[in-house]
């Protein structure tokens, strides 16, 4: 009966992977909604590329008004840009895991024969992919609106600090997810409370050498205060002068927190599951 | 007749006071529930503090901290009262989102014997109570800290309860404009506010001068009750400060409380129509109990 099944037309079967094929077949199939799914709903791009759009024009024009020298602007819009991702990781990566416990989908993904770091890895590469598109938009469309220019010292400098920034960043991001699996109502306060705080101790918007080295290297535990520095240090010409460490220190930072934060997810993944299934807080929803 | 009259017109503030005072209440537990109330201080105050913080930095960095600059008073004042924007105008529209996304209680409040209306603005004072501690705190830190030049002997306290009174109601209509139209939406309900807000912030000279923006752009700012009461809430506070720019030099104190009191009527008779349409297509639509999981 069941090979009758497999033969009728339209019934395909479904070939079923284990190990790395499996892993890795979570990974894209965790990673296709946020893809896929955020191009067709169009109106969201309007809001993820609006909403930081704004505040980069108001962070803009105090500078303007404060006469301010203009690359102090682009300072602002790429701080403006890298917003997309810190949002990205409060609201998409950490808060995900209690989204889906309060939707009845996590218990899904337990019993399911996937691992669930795959699982973590896939909402970070397509959450990663999806806020770079908006990314880049603001930065072009602040840029354009506020005509900033940049003058890029070391493209592949550049190009490898953004990508470890970014790994250390959705390390962080898979990390938090784990812990927010504890939390019920909390962790929608303390998303929304990681903002605001983030932006002033990372630097988004001025130099973070203004904190102070102590305050810095306290703050560069967020993968984006290293980062942002490194980045606007190789992006403008003055960038140099007003970075906290030198280049490649920055990218030593961000390469131990990639390390750290990735096996930190993983170990901690294992623990607050483990512990999440003991307590019976796998399938509440409090409200 | 009169009497008659009279006796309804009793009862319907009676019907609205006891709306109004439960929704405020419930609000207030919603608000305050999730944390012992230390953790509820601080996260009261973080977030605020470390808002107002960046621009201080920001300042800081550009002017080699001379604080004693108007502009300086100015951006601090009206970045500080932008909090009840925030606070009041999205946490009305929030309780529709929140009561009928997340608590799924809106469709019983609708059956309940109360006026809608009246419950979320009640559901806004909450938020008022949480800004007004933000506020303050706001305001002390820049007194105690950065001087920001208040003179509280020269306060014109009259104008300023009559601006913070006027921008509360007028807030609460903008919230409850908002509202509404959250209503018929399932899509865009978490972004509409904080869209609206991010807009208001930029255009009403929260945070700059309205001559720093482009003509075309400022034409908006003017049209911003928002405009004419951070106006009078730094005229009432530091009359000399709001003096030392021309956005709005030309006018009386008394003209601008005219403004802003026509612009509050304005908005409360579009927040009344605006409902009215908003509440009846929702239920044509059965939108009232619409669980999106969006």
């Amino acid at each position: 009966m069941n090979e009758m099944a497999a033969r009728a037309p339209g019934v395909r079967r479904v070939r079923k992977y284990r190990g790395w094929r499996l892993f890795l077949q979570t990974v894209v199939a965790r990673a296709y909604p946020r893809v896929i799914g955020a191009q067709r709903e169009k109106s969201w791009m309007f809001f993820d590329i609006f909403l930081p759009l704004l505040s980069v024009a108001a962070y803009v024009y105090v500078y303007r008004a404060i006469q301010a020298p203009e690359e102090y602007v682009g300072f602002v819009v790429v701080g403006g840009a890298m917003t997309a991702f810190w949002l990205n990781i409060l609201w998409s990566m950490s808060s995900q895991l209690y989204w889906e416990k309060e939707q009845g989908n996590l218990a899904l993904y337990i019993i399911a024969p996937n691992s669930m770091m795959a699982i973590l890895l896939g909402m970070a590469v397509g959450g990663l992919f999806a806020t770079l598109l908006r990314a880049v938009v603001i930065m072009v469309i602040g840029s354009w609106l506020f005509g900033v220019s940049y003058s890029v010292s070391s493209a592949w400098q550049l190009a490898l600090v953004f990508l470890i920034t970014m790994v250390a960043l959705y390390g962080m991001g898979m990390m938090s997810a784990s812990v927010y699996l504890l939390l019920s109502r909390e962790a929608w306060h303390i998303s929304n409370l990681a903002q605001e705080p983030v932006y002033l101790l990372s630097g988004f918007y001025f130099p973070i050498k203004n904190l102070g080295f102590w305050v810095s290297m306290a703050a560069s535990i967020i993968p984006l205060t290293m980062g942002l520095d490194a980045l606007r240090q190789l992006i403008f010409p003055s960038g140099a002068a007003l970075g906290v460490l030198s280049v490649e220190v920055e990218i030593a930072i961000l390469l131990v927190l990639s390390l750290v934060f990735l096996v930190s997810a993983r170990w901690l993944l294992v623990y607050i599951e483990r512990l999440a299934i003991r307590e019976g807080r796998l399938t509440e929803s409090r409200r | 007749m009169i009497s008659s009259l009279s006796k309804r017109l009793i009862s319907d503030i009676r019907a609205f006071w006891r709306s109004f005072r439960l929704s405020a209440w419930l609000g207030w537990q919603i608000e305050s529930n999730w944390a012992d109330p230390f953790l509820f201080a601080i996260y009261s105050l973080i977030k605020p503090l470390a808002a107002v913080a960046i621009l201080v930095v920001m300042y800081s960095i550009i002017t080699q901290g001379d604080y004693t600059s108007p502009i300086f008073t100015y951006i601090f004042l009206g970045n500080a009262f932008y909090i009840y924007v925030g606070q009041v105008m999205t946490g009305i529209s929030w309780a529709v989102i929140d009561d009928r996304e997340h608590y799924k209680t809106l469709k019983y409040i609708y059956v309940a014997p109360l006026q809608i209306p009246t419950y979320l603005l009640g559901r806004g004072v909450a938020r008022f109570l949480i800004a007004t501690v933000s506020v303050t705190a706001t305001l002390l830190v820049g007194v105690l800290f950065l001087h920001v030049q208040i003179d509280w002997g020269a306060v014109n306290w009259l104008l300023f309860l009559l601006a913070l009174f006027l921008g509360g109601i007028m807030l609460a209509m903008m919230g409850l404009i908002l509202a509404s139209v959250l209503l018929l939406l399932a899509h865009h309900m978490w972004g509409l506010g904080e869209a609206v807000a991010g807009a208001l912030y930029l255009f009403s000279g929260a945070i700059f001068p309205l001559e720093v923006l482009p003509p075309a752009l400022r034409v908006i700012g003017y049209l911003m009750p928002i405009t004419y009461w951070l106006e009078l809430l730094r005229r009432s506070l530091v009359g000399q400060v709001a003096g030392a720019f021309p956005t709005l030099v030309n006018l009386s104190n008394g003209q601008i409380l005219g403004i802003l009191l026509a612009l509050t009527i304005a908005f409360g008779l579009i927040s009344r129509f605006t409902f009215k349409w908003c509440d009846h297509q929702a239920r044509e639509r059965g939108l009232i109990d619409v669980v999106t999981n969006y």
